[in-house]
């Protein structure tokens, strides 16, 4: 039975998210994010903590660096706002590594939810101004810097952004 | 009861049982730096709210170490998520610890819900933890205490106590060795 499409790209994506070395992840869902997540939690190479709100999830995350892991937070773009404190005075703070993987809502993308727009046009400048580094991805030939961001997150100690468009998805074969 | 009462409690039972503890920043970190300072006591600076999200991500990746976090009435209430999160995913390692003043004692002791209608073991209980437990004095708090850190089972233990600190210098740590001299502490938990 052939695979679809959207299966081949969320394992793709979770395949570079273990190639980088990430194996704790906590995630907030988005409709974006669902095959990545559902995979993640068959993943046995992947600790997986669904959790409440995204600061939560960067304490927690902040915690299993502590044990020794290496973790990656998911979630929507919108989300991100939630967890700006925590990720400079606890993870920037303690210099502690993150990756941080965002679905990018919003923009001219069909989106049907109108309380996306702001966060979209906010999400870029917002990082910039954070000093945080990101990338973002809307091909699959690109999904390799998942892995690169990971590793870089991770030897460096610091907090590295992947933004997932929506175009990733929409690409033909 | 006073918080220091509490932390001089909490610190014998975390040395004797090899116990580490993610402390709430503002004056539980610095009275706990002031009585006991150690390796295995990790003091946050910032992140006001994250003491028990951090002890669960340590706890889950730790398995081997009995892990505590010490929460403030203000903290816990910045984020009660956590609650249902500690509930759902269980760390059996997990004790969580509030020091329950009904104020914010780091910023001049302004009053917060619990010193109204809030109950907080009540909270822990609906949100799925059943070994949740007030207690008052000293006596009770060490057995319970005790108790909670033996336990396979997450607990939330509320002590309640009056508006006191002490006069504890700030933590003259570099925030990054606070961070270094824990991680090789709970390895070294570990290969021990």
């Amino acid at each position: 039975m052939l695979e679809k499409r959207e299966d081949v790209i969320d394992r793709s994506i979770v395949d570079a998210l273990i190639e980088g070395g990430i194996d704790f992840v906590c995630s907030l869902p988005c409709n974006m994010l669902a095959g990545i997540i559902e995979t993640i939690e068959q993943e046995r190479r992947i600790t997986h903590i669904p959790v409440t709100r995204e600061e939560e999830g960067v304490g927690i995350a902040a915690g299993a660096h502590l044990g020794g892991k290496k973790p990656a937070l998911i979630i929507q773009n919108s989300g991100f706002g939630n967890s700006i404190n925590a990720l400079l005075s606890l993870t920037r703070l303690y210099r502690m590594p993150l990756l941080i993987l965002m679905s990018h809502r919003g923009g001219d993308r069909n989106e049907q939810i109108a309380a996306q727009n702001p966060m979209d046009e906010a999400i870029i400048p917002l990082l910039e101004a954070l000093k945080i580094r990101y990338c973002c991805i809307s091909r699959r030939a690109e999904i390799g810097s998942i892995r690169e961001a990971a590793v870089d997150a991770m030897t460096q100690s610091e907090i590295r952004a992947v933004l997932l468009e929506g175009e990733l998805w929409d690409e033909e074969d | 009861m006073k918080r220091i009462d509490v932390l001089r409690v909490l610190l014998d039972l975390a040395v004797k049982m090899e116990g580490v503890i993610i402390s709430n920043l503002g004056f539980p970190s610095r009275e706990l730096y002031h009585i006991g300072d150690r390796a295995e006591n990790f003091y946050m600076l910032g992140s006001m709210g994250l003491a028990s999200s951090i002890a669960l991500g340590l706890a889950v990746s730790v398995p081997g170490r009995r892990v505590i976090a010490l929460e403030g009435d203000g903290s816990i209430l910045m984020n009660l998520g956590s609650l249902a999160t500690a509930a759902n995913i269980a760390p059996p390692n997990l004790t969580i610890l509030i020091v329950d003043n009904e104020a914010h004692s780091s910023t001049g002791f302004q009053p917060t819900f619990t010193a109204g209608v809030t109950d907080l073991e009540a909270i822990a209980r609906g949100a799925g933890i059943p070994d949740a437990v007030t207690v008052f004095d000293e006596k009770e708090l060490r057995s319970r205490l005790e108790d909670a850190i033996k336990s396979e089972r997450v607990s939330v233990i509320v002590a309640k106590t009056e508006k006191s600190w002490e006069n504890a210098p700030v933590i003259d740590l570099d925030p990054v060795t606070i961070k270094n001299r824990f991680m090789q502490a709970v390895r070294s938990g570990l290969e021990g």
